[in-house]
């Protein structure tokens, strides 16, 4: 176990330092930079003008030196500055982190107390009315775009209540923000919910057609033992993979809900910061998703050893 | 037993081993008559397939009209799409307007019809580019394996940690607005997973007999690659561009909407949303309402439709049996 988590520490570091490789090859090798952007818009470029903006953000050093500087940086905990507001770039991203993380919490709480119990009653219900209209709530779950759906409920609540239960000002109190926060984690949630029933029905399905189950079926078990106790805990290994991996399209949820929902966080920053083009801040944050998402997987495989004891990490 | 990787679900729903068995146009046939189809003519096989798969169908007729609309927009709409009249600005559904006009008086119906056309060169595009750049190197990388492999697998890793939204959204800021560049923009989340399935299809055929055959009979391992593994990884791939054109059809939706998608003038459904969004939401419902049911009624066929097939061609996921 402990050669394991060493090996996967590493190749997790290894992953994160290519995925950097990656965004600033993206960020800096496509023609044109910031200075050439700020001028275009302006509609005249002024050499010396651009020039100076070029060697105030570093941009006239060679390639490897910006980016070793950007690496290096980060690891002695110097994020950069952001062009926008000129000040250090930790100091705009930690205070935002909070809601974001609190916002996919909830996100993936509302996913799997509605997606694991509805998939588990599709699979017994097989073929029935609850399974098939499971079915197409699901499908078209999974059609909805995250953003649309949260201006229905925004349009929704306005013709109702009247009024927009919005991020505009900071929340009375925990459970207030609690409030703000379920909406527009149910809205994500919706979408990622539907893709674990799907999954959990047929993952589900297979377990339920095992001897084990007829077994258990005869020595006299309740339904819901044998659905929760023996079939579920059998089922439950591709859900879990599924929860590692939507938790990379639950990022892109949560990047659009921001913005729809006015929350305060680093989705919504993300969004502002390429529109701004301020490459420290992107690049960061770009680094920072990838990171979760190695992270989620790690966890995830570790979860797999608790899960199933015939999985060992041993060698 | 081998501990599970964050690949092993994607497998499990896609089924890739089962695919190169039943890409296999005799077992495919043997299924067909098992099931008591008696197919003689091609539209006795349409009519059987979609008896047996209804959604499927509802899903290839929604895919259907949606291309129709985006070719025939002309005939269909009444309005320039980008011409502006103010004395009609944010005018609710009439029978002039049947979808009401935005703020700048353009008629919002011919702008929906031709949006289709924006949205399908987009998800077309990026599914035709994102599947031939994932086939090139799921191919190179399953049938050439050695360092070629390792090399495209650790970078495939390291795209696959990049959310697709996100990686879009870096791509299409890095690019710059432009049609060309969202198509391109999408097109780059999409290859790590199809580069994935053929790699993995390609390893199990690699070592089928008649690939040895092939080879023995002094064929070049260029033309085994293309004649004879390709067109065997058909089946997943089919699924996964299916699959895919729903994806793309939301990621296009929601760049635009956070305004780094298509730029004007080409009427996008993401981005009449972003214009509309919080105030009209008050004043102007009809705005927000119809370039949203467009989008999830063209992402909802193309699911519909990428289901049926990968239970069409995937005998493990079947229902009926």
């Amino acid at each position: 176990m402990g050669a394991y988590l060493i090996r996967r520490t590493v190749l997790l570091f290894v992953t994160v330092l290519g995925v950097s490789i990656i965004i600033f090859a993206l960020m800096r090798v496509v023609p044109g930079n910031i200075a050439d952007i700020l001028f275009e818009s302006s509609g005249y470029i002024d050499a010396v003008q651009k020039a100076k903006i070029e060697a105030e953000l570093g941009l006239d050093k060679p390639l490897l030196q910006q980016y070793f500087g950007w690496i290096g940086g980060l690891m002695t905990g110097d994020f950069g500055y952001s062009y926008m507001s000129e000040r250090p770039a930790i100091s705009e991203i930690l205070p935002r982190l909070p809601v974001t993380l609190k916002l996919a919490g909830l996100t993936l709480f509302f996913t799997i107390i509605f997606g694991i119990p509805l998939g588990v009653w599709s699979a017994v219900k097989q073929n029935g009315l609850i399974d098939n209209s499971l079915r197409v709530i699901t499908l078209s779950a999974l059609s909805l775009p995250s953003f649309w759906c949260g201006l229905l409920v925004l349009m929704f609540s306005v013709h109702v209540f009247g009024t927009i239960p919005i991020y505009s000002n900071e929340p009375r109190g925990p459970w207030h923000e609690l409030a703000l926060l379920s909406i527009p984690a149910l809205v994500v949630g919706f979408r990622s919910s539907a893709l674990i029933v799907r999954l959990t029905r047929s993952s589900m399905l297979e377990v339920l057609r095992q001897d084990y189950i007829r077994t258990a079926r005869a020595k006299g078990a309740a339904e819901n033992v044998i659905n929760y106790h023996h079939a579920l805990k059998n089922a439950l290994l591709p859900i879990i993979t599924l929860l590692g991996i939507e938790a990379s399209h639950l990022i892109g949820g949560l990047v659009v809900i921001e913005t729809v929902f006015n929350i305060p966080g680093l989705g919504r920053y993300l969004v502002e910061a390429i529109r701004w083009r301020d490459y420290p801040i992107v690049q960061n944050l770009v680094l920072f998703s990838a990171f979760a998402v190695v992270i989620t997987n790690f966890i995830v495989d570790l979860l797999y050893a608790v899960i199933d004891p015939r999985i060992k990490y041993s060698d | 037993m081998t501990p599970p990787t964050s690949d092993t679900p994607l497998d499990a729903i896609i089924g890739k081993d089962e695919f190169a068995a039943a890409a296999s146009a005799d077992s495919f046939d043997a299924e067909l008559a098992k099931a008591g189809a008696h197919v003689t003519s091609r539209w006795g096989m349409a009519l059987f397939l979609a008896k047996r798969y209804p959604l499927g169908g509802v899903g290839l007729a929604i895919v259907v009209i949606f291309v129709l609309v985006a070719v025939l927009a002309p005939y269909i709409t009444t309005h320039d799409p980008l011409a502006t009249n103010p004395a009609i600005s944010l005018a609710a559904p009439s029978a002039a307007h049947p979808m009401g006009a935005d703020f700048m008086g353009r008629d919002l119906f011919s702008r929906v019809v031709y949006g289709a056309r924006t949205s399908l060169a987009v998800a077309f595009g990026a599914t035709i580019l994102g599947v031939f750049f994932g086939v090139l190197i799921g191919l190179a990388s399953g049938y050439l394996g050695g360092w070629v492999d390792l090399a495209t697998q650790r970078i495939i890793d390291m795209l696959q940690s990049l959310p697709t939204l996100i990686l879009a959204m870096a791509m299409a800021a890095a690019l710059g607005p432009s049609l060309t560049n969202t198509i391109i923009a999408i097109a780059i989340p999409k290859l790590p997973s199809i580069a994935r399935v053929i790699r993995a299809s390609t390893l199990s055929l690699r070592e089928m007999p008649f690939v040895e055959a092939a080879r023995a009979m002094g064929m070049s391992e260029m033309r085994i690659a293309m004649r004879h593994i390709l067109p065997n990884t058909l089946a997943p791939l089919i699924v996964l561009a299916t699959a895919g054109l729903g994806t793309a059809i939301l990621v296009e939706a929601s760049l635009s909407f956070l305004g780094l998608g298509v730029p004007e003038p080409h009427p996008s459904w993401g981005r009449m949303l972003s214009e509309s969004a919080a105030e009209y939401v008050r004043t102007a419902p009809w705005l927000v309402i119809f370039p949203g049911v467009a989008i999830t009624f063209a992402v909802f066929g193309t699911n519909l439709l990428g289901d049926a097939l990968r239970d069409l061609l995937d005998p493990r996921q079947r229902t009926s049996n």
